[in-house]
């Protein structure tokens, strides 16, 4: 049901109750003394405006999200409900195309019964409407009215708007904290079902991944859901070889950029390397599996390798390396830059060169945020999907040939999901557990890092 | 007008000769020319602002790290122009130490702290050597008997005195000719600074030691010297006990006196 006019009804009752509440409290003003309030008029008219207007603002939200279930319940009471079939997939269908064709979502049904049951759901929606916006609009006015009683010429409303204004700031930093919790519960709930088919030890241990979509479920199925290949393909990709790129390449130019660079040099080089950070994934992508990767496999034919794949690990792995030069060497640059320039002066002034001093005395000393810069980096590569996507390939192996082609948690979680297994299928289902290994691994990865950078502060405050 | 008493050039550790030091467009310092001598502590006082950091860092060339910091006219140690451009910096910087305001010892274990500069130049052939220099340097920095039993800790949980006398052992155990102190004390209390005040009396003679104070105590107290200066000039220059009571400049008199700064 939509919300829209109940809305533009409180909005309306808000502002009925901020006019009104104004032109009272310039009345309290006028028969003051001194002409003057505890709080401005205005914050008068706010206090009541938001008292009429949030209570039932968000009860209008809420209702449109709940009555449609009232409204199922209602129907299912109607005579004509009777015949529906007892329970399973076709109710449901049938109940989707009522209330479809109720609303003039759709003109037709499939099903003959879907028909009958349209009067009996235009009656309960309209019914549910009415209660709906009844309720909204008396909660309104009730709120409303209660703040506009409680104005005196005395009244704190100026306190009590800033209360108001605190909340609703709380709530909106709450909203991405409550969303990681939803995201979490919703993989919990598909992983636990995916577990039912495969036990974890099998998923986590095992080291053959092989899930047929199209296979019937069954006792065979559970040992090709070995995760482990899954996993070293995106320790070795994302960990192992775009570090061996990112680290070096982003260390040296953080210390170019805080002790070397000029001035001038450093405002233009550091955003440039910052935009590196903004190139969309999927155009990384495309240089790995366009450019890199056939490099890479004339380097292996060059050395020798028989048959070198032309997706390959190792062009996967350059190129993420290099996306993530700029999450290394921000954070390193930053790192440094805290470093107190006491402390350079002190090594220099013993007569270190200026190499002594940054091997010797910054980086030790910024060595906390350097570490958390490359844990965050590393979270984001092992979570990074459309250049593995399209240059790693798709061949689970356990190997140790950075030539040959491996896959990861995040291709395989796409490749489960886009494939043609139907939703309840332990392959599609798999990708669900994937994403919950992954949610955990860089939740960890962050909260370390995080907790290094605060340690890290507090030293040098 | 420049007045300072020039020494016997044969005495002079460092001589400037019309040091002039801009920052940008800032003339920080305006054709300053002094002699320091070996077995003196010279203090440099004046208003902040005067230029006497500017001179002190232009000694060991630490005014190099400034970015568009530029020093005109002729500093020499031992009769030797520091700023030719042939000069190795990192070995002016061995023979002429420095002590910072802050205490800033690095983030490493005490004894760390003081190996540091003995390590960068290869002093120590072996570890008993190293640890040698890293006693004798604690002891003349008067921190040996606080800190033996835990040369392995943090040089910066250190109490201010400590850290700060810890920066003095460091700079000692290079085997400087020169101490630079640049308001040493500055950020430690009473009684950690009579230590210092104490400690740069025991290290006269051994080396030569300018200190840079805001403290017109502090400079009667430790110095045998003092230069007095004043919007980027060397005022006056002399013994110590001159400048205090028997000032040849109305502006040293004023100052002393504490009728400005």
């Amino acid at each position: 049901m939509s919300p829209v006019i109940p809305l533009l009804l409180v909005l309306g009752l808000a502002t009925v109750g901020w006019l009104v509440a104004r032109a009272r409290a310039r009345i309290f003003r006028r028969a003051r003394p001194g002409g003057r309030l505890d709080s401005r008029p205005q914050y008068h008219a706010w206090f009541v405006a938001l008292c009429a207007g949030l209570p039932a603002g968000l009860f209008a939200l809420a209702w449109s999200a709940f009555s449609p279930g009232l409204v199922v319940m209602r129907v299912l009471q109607a005579p004509a409900a009777a015949a529906l079939p007892a329970e399973g997939i076709l109710r449901d269908a049938i109940l989707a195309e009522a209330g479809a064709l109720a609303t003039r979502h759709a003109t037709g049904a499939f099903h003959p019964l879907a028909r009958t049951l349209v009067p009996a759901f235009e009656q309960a929606i309209a019914h549910y409407a009415q209660v709906g916006l009844a309720v909204t609009l008396l909660l309104g006015f009730a709120t409303g009215t209660w703040a506009f009683l409680r104005l005196r010429p005395d009244f704190r409303a100026r306190t009590q708007v800033e209360r108001m204004i605190m909340a609703a700031l709380l709530l909106a930093s709450l909203a991405a904290i409550l969303t990681t919790f939803g995201i979490f519960a919703s993989l919990l709930a598909e992983t636990w079902r995916f577990f039912r088919f495969v036990p974890p030890g099998d998923f986590l241990f095992g080291n053959h991944w092989s899930p047929d979509p199209m296979a019937d479920v069954g006792p065979v199925a559970t040992d090709s859901y070995g995760a482990l290949p899954l996993f070293w393909g995106t320790f070795a990709i994302g960990v192992v070889i775009a570090m061996l790129v990112a680290i070096p390449l982003g260390l040296m130019s953080a210390i170019h950029l805080t002790q070397y660079a000029s001035p001038a040099l450093r405002r233009w080089v550091k955003p440039m390397l910052e935009m590196l950070a903004g190139v969309p994934t999927v155009v990384y992508g495309y240089f790995a599996a366009l450019t890199v990767a056939p490099a890479v496999r004339r380097l292996g034919e060059a050395l020798g390798l028989a048959n070198p794949s032309s997706e390959s690990a190792l062009a996967a792995g350059l190129v993420m390396g290099i996306m993530i030069i700029p999450f290394v060497s921000s954070m390193a640059d930053d790192a440094i830059a805290a470093v107190p320039a006491e402390m350079r002066d002190g090594s220099l002034a013993l007569g270190a060169t200026r190499f002594e001093t940054i091997h010797r005395v910054l980086i030790p000393a910024a060595l906390p945020g350097i570490v958390a810069g490359i844990m965050l980096a590393i979270s984001r590569a092992i979570g990074e999907t459309m250049i593995v996507v399209m240059a790693a390939g798709a061949t689970a192996r356990l190997t140790a040939n950075p030539f040959e082609s491996m896959t990861t948690v995040t291709f395989q979680i796409v490749a489960m999901l886009t494939g043609e297994g139907s939703f309840d299928h332990p392959a599609t289902l798999s990708a669900f557990a994937l994403g919950m290994v992954l949610f955990l691994v860089t939740l960890a990865l962050n909260f370390v890092a995080l907790r290094v950078v605060l340690r890290f502060r507090q030293a040098y405050d | 007008m420049t007045t300072y008493h020039e020494l016997d050039p044969v005495e002079a550790k460092i001589a400037a000769r019309d040091v002039s030091v801009f920052y940008g467009d800032q003339q920080a310092l305006d054709r300053v020319s002094i002699d320091i001598g070996t077995e003196y502590v010279t203090a440099f006082i004046g208003p902040s602002g005067c230029g006497k950091s500017t001179l002190l860092r232009t000694f060991n060339r630490m005014n190099d790290t400034i970015a568009n910091a530029r020093v005109e006219g002729e500093v020499r140690l031992d009769g030797v122009d520091i700023y030719r451009s042939d000069l190795d910096v990192v070995q002016l910087r061995a023979r002429v130490g420095m002590v910072f305001q802050k205490p800033n010892p690095f983030p490493k274990s005490i004894y760390e702290n003081v190996a540091y500069g003995p390590r960068i130049h290869g002093l120590a052939v072996n570890r008993t050597e190293l640890d040698a220099i890293v006693e004798r340097s604690l002891r003349r920095a008067g921190l040996w008997d606080e800190v033996k039993d835990r040369l392995s800790d943090s040089g910066t949980a250190l109490s201010g005195g400590q850290q700060q006398r810890l920066c003095i052992a460091r700079a000692i155990a290079v085997d400087p000719e020169v101490i630079l102190m640049d308001e040493p004390c500055s950020a430690l209390d009473p009684i950690a600074t009579a230590r210092i005040e104490e400690l740069i009396g025991e290290l006269k003679g051994r080396y030569a030691i300018v200190i840079v104070t805001h403290s017109m105590q502090q400079a009667a107290r430790v110095s045998q010297r003092t230069a007095f200066f004043h919007l980027g000039r060397m005022v006056e220059y002399g013994k110590t006990s001159d400048i205090f009571t028997n000032p040849r400049e109305e502006r040293t008199k004023d100052y002393i006196t504490g009728r400005y700064g």
